[in-house]
């Protein structure tokens, strides 16, 4: 994937959820009183398990379901007149899309244009550019031409993100985007997520691929229902706020010092997963910490 | 060679063979849309649900295209209703309310046998089609046809990713409403031609051939289109000659030109597919 400059503008996007509530016509409560706000230039990582209410909070910021309360704000416009205005891009979950549909590469990166176009939706020059520009941006610019279905699993999940960069909005929701995609795809994937939000958009990534996090996102939302906990990936994205945002449902392994060297650095070495890229934390050098903790074994 | 041309020397025969063209053009390209979204059960729904509105407009003297088109947005709106409310699966949805509302057209029809005969409902009889019906069912077809035209595209993505559909602005559900629409008017036009036992094949045949032949939305729309055309015409023509039903030779014309496809389609065929087994057989030996 290339690198390109970022373009002349200067995004001042913003998100904002306050006092979000979420309850459905069957009376269960998605979302209760979820407040957070993001700023332009920064990836954020929505971690939660499943059922934590994630797609219902996602579903509300693009404007998909009504909030039983509170408001979304999106570059401080309510999101009907943002999505009007298209501001926000959506990278759906792969298994969302119908794959045998009859479309090609290029006619799906062209639906990121749309709300630029005519009533008739006749694509102009300047459409057909950003589709052109998009595609290498992303590595398919030789795939153009191919059906959506005869595609990997990466290049698959590549088509919708240059969807969302054909449609040049500053605000992008991923939805998972690493299921299912080897760590080569994984890589060229944040390489661009991180060249994006250099150039000022606003990402917030649904995910459960705990060890990625780290690696790209600069802020996180723990959330489950509510949010639990929110800031800067290295303040917020400890062991003790995971393990309260994941209860027993993630995989966790403990090697403490001894079992891994003889000499006497007692820091361990603890590994979260629910089964996608793990997540490695080397524990404190501070050891008191660690001997108070009960040795081994999930919670 | 003049034995050819005379169906061409009976007018009703040139407008059945006009009508049915354009019929199926309509059908055709609403099909490309069903199949695709596995909805081919909706559109024999909605054939069945017109039959009441068609029943009540031919008793009360109003249009029979008015009729069938609230009939045919009543059940559409029916289905939907159920499958939001309930959690009953679609194909149950569809399947109760159709069937409830083409008893009604039935038993209308059945006590005021005057207005419109079940056999013609049934099966259709377009070389018996009046000049009023003509009017209609022309006036129906090209402003449905013109309206495909403007908003394929919206539908296409509406069809395709609802979400994105919604982040570009647009309704889903009012282009929803539209395609019901525009199919409950294609419904009572294929009525006509074909029978509202047979309607179910013009909304599905020849999106399914279109399918086979090309990778790309745009193009299949208009394949389907054509194919729709093409075979209400030659089912029209073949029927001066055969002195059979128009209807069964117009979806005969349809399912032939299918089962090509199936077989000889140039990516998607089956004997390509062979062929390509053969080749990687031989490869392998």
């Amino acid at each position: 994937m290339k690198n390109h400059a970022p373009p002349g503008k200067a995004f001042s996007s913003s998100l904002a959820v306050s006092d979000l509530w979420v309850t459905y016509a069957n009376g269960v409560t998605a979302v209760r009183e979820a407040n957070f706000a993001l700023r332009a230039g920064t990836i954020t990582a929505l971690v939660g398990v499943n059922g934590s209410g994630k797609s219902s909070l996602f579903k509300a910021i693009m404007g998909f379901l009504t909030p039983t309360r509170g408001t979304v704000m999106l570059s401080g416009k309510p999101v009907r007149e943002a999505l009007k205005a298209g501001l926000v891009a959506y990278v759906p979950q792969a298994e969302e899309v119908d794959w045998t549909f009859p479309v090609l590469v290029e006619d799906v990166v062209m639906m990121g244009r749309y709300g630029r176009m005519n009533l008739m939706r006749i694509p102009r020059a300047a459409d057909r550019a950003a589709v052109s520009t998009a595609l290498e941006r992303v590595g398919l610019a030789d795939l153009r031409k191919r059906q959506i279905g005869e595609l990997s699993g990466g290049q698959r999940k590549r088509v919708f993100l240059a969807r969302a960069l054909a449609q040049e909005s500053e605000i992008i929701l991923l939805d998972e985007p690493f299921t299912g995609v080897d760590v080569k795809t994984e890589n060229a994937i944040i390489a661009l997520l991180r060249a994006m939000r250099d150039e000022g958009r606003l990402m917030l990534v649904s995910t459960h691929n705990l060890g990625s996090v780290p690696d790209f996102c600069d802020e996180v939302v723990l959330f489950n229902k509510t949010v639990l906990a929110q800031g800067p990936t290295a303040t917020t994205f400890t062991e003790a706020n995971l393990a309260t945002a994941f209860g027993g449902s993630l995989r966790h392994i403990r090697l403490g010092g001894g079992a891994l060297h003889d000499d006497d650095d007692d820091r361990r070495v603890t590994v979260l997963t629910d089964d996608e890229r793990p997540l490695v934390l080397y524990g404190p050098r501070d050891a008191e910490t660690l001997v108070k903790r009960p040795p081994e074994e999930p919670r | 060679m003049e034995i050819l041309l005379e169906p061409f020397a009976y007018s009703y025969m040139t407008r059945a063979i006009l009508v049915s063209a354009l019929v199926g053009a309509l059908c055709g390209a609403l099909s490309a849309f069903l199949v695709l979204k596995g909805w081919s059960l909706m559109g024999d729904a909605l054939s069945h649900a017109v039959v009441p509105g068609v029943a009540i407009a031919a008793i009360a003297g109003y249009p029979f295209a008015l009729g069938a088109f609230l009939s045919g947005l009543l059940a559409a709106g029916g289905i939907a209703l159920v499958r939001r409310l309930t959690s009953l699966k679609e194909d149950v949805a569809i399947g109760l309310i159709f069937t409830g509302f083409f008893a009604l057209g039935l038993l209308i029809v059945s006590l005021r046998p005057t207005s419109v005969s079940v056999q013609t409902i049934a099966f259709g009889n377009i070389l018996a089609i009046s000049d009023t019906d003509i009017v209609q069912v022309v006036v129906i077809a090209l402003l449905a046809l013109l309206l495909l035209v403007i908003r394929w595209r919206d539908l296409m993505l509406a069809f395709f990713d609802e979400a994105q559909a919604r982040i570009s602005g647009l309704d889903p559900w009012r282009l929803r409403l539209l395609f019901f629409a525009l199919l409950s008017a294609a419904s009572v036009a294929a009525m006509q031609a074909v029978g509202a036992v047979l309607v179910i094949a013009m909304v599905v045949t020849p999106g399914a051939t279109a399918y086979l032949l090309t990778d790309r939305f745009g193009v299949m729309l208009g394949l389907a289109s054509a194919l729709g055309a093409i075979c209400g015409a030659i089912g029209a023509y073949a029927s001066f000659f055969m002195d059979g039903a128009t209807g069964g030779l117009i979806v005969l014309a349809q399912t032939a030109l299918f089962a090509l496809a199936f077989l000889f389609a140039p990516k998607h065929g089956q004997w390509r597919a062979w062929r390509l087994r053969q080749a990687a057989k031989a490869g392998d030996a």
